[in-house]
């Protein structure tokens, strides 16, 4: 994006954390809030939020979807930005909440919903323009860029970008990058034989660059790859790199004391880094 | 559930060289595509040029076919109208017993695998002998096509030698393919000259001008239709374009797309039957249009677009499902993203609807489409066509019968769950504690992966803990 058309940088943003971060990655979502808040963005994070409705618009269940995704665009009135920690949550609502409101009486409120979507790893590059200095030992990194990140949303540069900002990381590139994990949400529960043979492969060729640790921008494809990893490494004694959403891995090696909770309201704002001070985590904090 | 399908995906999945040579000939395709676009805003440019021009026939389609049978008769070429496959091999029938022939040579065409049109005609004693190579060779086989355009791509050098060893004990093995080549021309080179009638495909029929344009690479499409005294063109409705005009960007996208060739090495553009003072060329030309459940998928305004499709099989090319499984897994005339969207809709959803779940949507096929057809939306589309319940707002066929109770129980308590989220909230905290009862057993899942684990708290009671606003 040139820098012409950059949006301007908001003070408030709504965070949709997903519901696969929300039951079983929720440290990805706290990682991802934490990152914005520093770069001095309030954060509101609506408790109604449950789920995007991607799993039964892809199972066809399209009335199931629509039901679902009706209470969540309600859940973003005012007109800001909405950041998502995932390509294929933020594809949905930006790309398939057009097509699942289209002729519905409230399609207008999908389409405000849908037109102010981003996808967290564009947020920081695109909106933000985040300038990360690295804490972190040097390490050697794969990338697996989930396939709605990289052809429904069109950020498939943004996570090497924001790791080419890291000195100690070392980005390895994996035969057939582009190919899919073999998740595809329900594919991998109705298709299993052909999804592990994806993820066989997937895994293979993550593992042969050597890299100690896999980051992605998508839970679902983390969730496909590590339980494989985990899987090999039980039965078959391979290596398993650890595998982190990006969110995680970028704050826990851009904070000097990456253990820090949250500012919490009445707290001081936690944290300052080289650069830049006083970044004011939320518009309620008190001094 | 244990279907047909699955056990031919099982059954693919294990033959572990197969997927090895499949892995390696669709790396090579998918190289020579990229090599042929070094400019993306050139390729971008030209699919939206190409999109146009078959997006534009298709909205003038029943215009353009009188236009384009009212030119071909105007210029001596008979058009024949076929609803149904049956129609169609009936209609090939009817001209190869009027001149008493016993046998067609055949260059490339889906549509004649689409008819069934070899197994027809050789049941009723006639001879239909297949010219392309990869064709000729599978044909030998007994076999199918596994790929549109490079039909015997699941076989290996090794296989075709022992084949053509075994079939024509004059010819010795070799490893050499240009010898392999030869021996296969020299057997077909008489072939041709004998054949009373020779049947082709068709890539694109211009209305404008009533010309029949097809895009080869042997010289056995050309030779085909033109050393035969009859030829026979199939195709189906959807190929026809506007104009002349139309062509040079199509021409310039398939090939580049398909195999990743500049040019096509032959390209013939066929208008009339031999002239009085013309040397060669056949005598009689026929043209089959079929319909075979076209109309129907034309009949709505989403799955029309599955009728651009241009038979690049550059879908086919960069799947990452049917890399693994193959062709012939599909158990369909057409394989791969572009079959799983077509056949359904061909056949209705209770031949080959099952299809529609062997796509994780990733969406390499609908990125690399040179008429962008967006796939992944058409395959959504058709599992919603096969669980919906307001049946009549589709014309695919069989809509509504993959819908099972428990499976849509399941959606509807979800929904119900997800659209409620204090309860939605209540569920999350409870799993959440009660995560150490999470077997460690998920089935299918749990095949190849370990199951995950559910966390302590879930973020939502962690940002509120964490005094995150909520509005």
């Amino acid at each position: 994006m040139s820098q012409t058309t950059r949006p301007p940088k908001p003070d408030t943003i709504y965070f949709f954390g997903t519901c696969l971060i929300d039951l079983i990655y929720p440290k990805a979502g706290v990682s991802a809030v934490q990152l914005l808040q520093r770069e001095g963005v309030k954060v509101i994070y609506p408790q109604g939020q449950t789920c995007c409705g991607q799993p039964a618009w892809n199972s066809g269940y399209r009335d199931e979807a629509r039901k679902v995704a009706r209470t969540q665009i309600q859940l973003f009135p005012k007109t800001i930005p909405i950041v998502i920690p995932s390509g294929s949550c933020a594809g949905m609502m930006k790309t398939h909440y057009p097509e699942l409101f289209k002729a519905e009486a409230d399609e207008s409120e999908a389409l405000k919903v849908a037109n102010r979507v981003y996808e967290l790893t564009e947020f920081l590059i695109d909106v933000l323009q985040v300038d990360f200095t690295d804490l972190g030992e040097p390490i050697a990194v794969a990338v697996h860029t989930s396939c709605s990140a990289r052809r429904e949303m069109g950020v498939a540069d943004k996570i090497e970008h924001l790791l080419g900002q890291l000195a100690n990381v070392e980005v390895k590139q994996q035969a057939y990058k582009a190919e899919c994990c073999g998740f595809g949400g329900t594919f991998a529960v109705k298709e299993p034989e052909i999804s592990a043979a994806m993820v066989a492969d997937k895994t293979m060729h993550i593992r042969a660059t050597g890299a100690a640790q896999l980051v992605s921008q998508d839970c679902g494809c983390l969730m496909n790859i590590s339980g494989a990893f985990a899987y090999q490494a039980q039965h078959e004694g391979k290596a398993a790199p650890k595998a982190q959403h990006i969110a995680e891995f970028l704050w826990e090696r851009t904070n000097p004391s990456p253990t820090l909770p949250l500012s919490r309201k009445g707290d001081t704002p936690p944290l300052t880094r080289g650069g830049r001070e006083g970044l004011n985590t939320s518009a309620e904090v008190q001094p | 559930m244990t279907t047909e399908f699955r056990v031919d995906v099982a059954k693919a999945l294990g033959k572990t060289e197969v997927r090895a040579h499949f892995r390696k000939a669709m790396d090579t395709l998918m190289t020579n595509r990229r090599n042929q676009f070094p400019d993306d805003a050139a390729l971008q440019a030209l699919r939206t040029q190409a999109q146009a021009i078959r997006a534009n026939a298709l909205s003038k389609l029943p215009e353009l076919l009188e236009q384009l049978e009212t030119n071909l008769t105007k210029n001596g070429v008979q058009v024949h109208w076929a609803e149904t496959t049956d129609e169609a091999n009936e209609i090939v029938l009817g001209i190869m017993q009027k001149h008493n022939a016993k046998s067609i040579i055949k260059g490339k065409s889906m549509v004649s695998e689409e008819m069934g049109l070899n197994h027809f005609l050789e049941e009723r004693g006639i001879e239909a002998l297949e010219s392309d190579l990869g064709e000729f060779i599978i044909q030998l086989d007994g076999e199918t096509p596994s790929h549109i355009i490079m039909p015997a791509i699941h076989k290996s050098k090794e296989q075709i030698s022992t084949l053509f060893h075994e079939k024509f004990p004059d010819i010795p093995y070799t490893e050499n393919v240009d010898e392999l080549t030869v021996s296969a021309r020299r057997i077909l080179r008489d072939k041709f000259y004998a054949a009373p009638v020779g049947l082709s495909g068709v890539n694109f029929a211009v209305a404008e001008t009533g010309t029949l344009c097809l895009v080869e690479n042997e010289g056995n499409g050309r030779m085909s239709t033109t050393i035969p005294p009859v030829h026979i063109a199939v195709t189906g409705i959807e190929k026809v374009v506007e104009k002349l005009s139309d062509i040079p960007p199509l021409l310039s996208i398939l090939p580049r797309s398909a195999t990743g060739q500049p040019i096509t090495t032959y390209f013939n553009m066929i208008s009339r039957p031999r002239k009085a003072d013309e040397k060669d060329g056949p005598t009689e030309v026929h043209l089959v249009l079929l319909d075979n459940g076209r109309s129907r998928i034309y009949s709505d305004p989403e799955l029309l677009a599955t009728l651009r499709c241009i038979r690049c099989g550059a879908c086919i090319n960069h799947c990452p499902v049917y890399v693994r499984i193959g062709g012939h897994s599909y158990g369909t005339v057409y394989p791969g993203p572009i079959g799983t969207i077509l056949e359904p809709q061909k056949s209705g959803l209770s031949v080959h609807g099952e299809l529609i779940q062997a796509s994780s949507l990733c969406g390499a096929c609908g990125e690399v489409c040179p008429v962008r057809i967006p796939i992944p939306n058409i395959i959504n589309r058709l599992r919603h066509d096969s669980v919906r319940k307001d049946t009549d707002n589709t014309p695919t066929q069989d809509a509504g019968t993959r819908r099972k109770p428990l499976e849509a129980a399941i959606w509807q308590a979800w929904s119900f769950s997800a659209s409620h989220p204090t309860l939605y909230n209540f569920g999350g905290k409870t799993a959440t504690q009660l995560r150490g009862l999470i077997p460690h057993n998920l089935g299918a899942w749990t095949s190849v992966r370990s199951a995950p684990q559910l966390a302590e708290q879930t973020l939502h009671q962690q940002l509120k803990a964490l005094g995150v606003d909520h509005e």
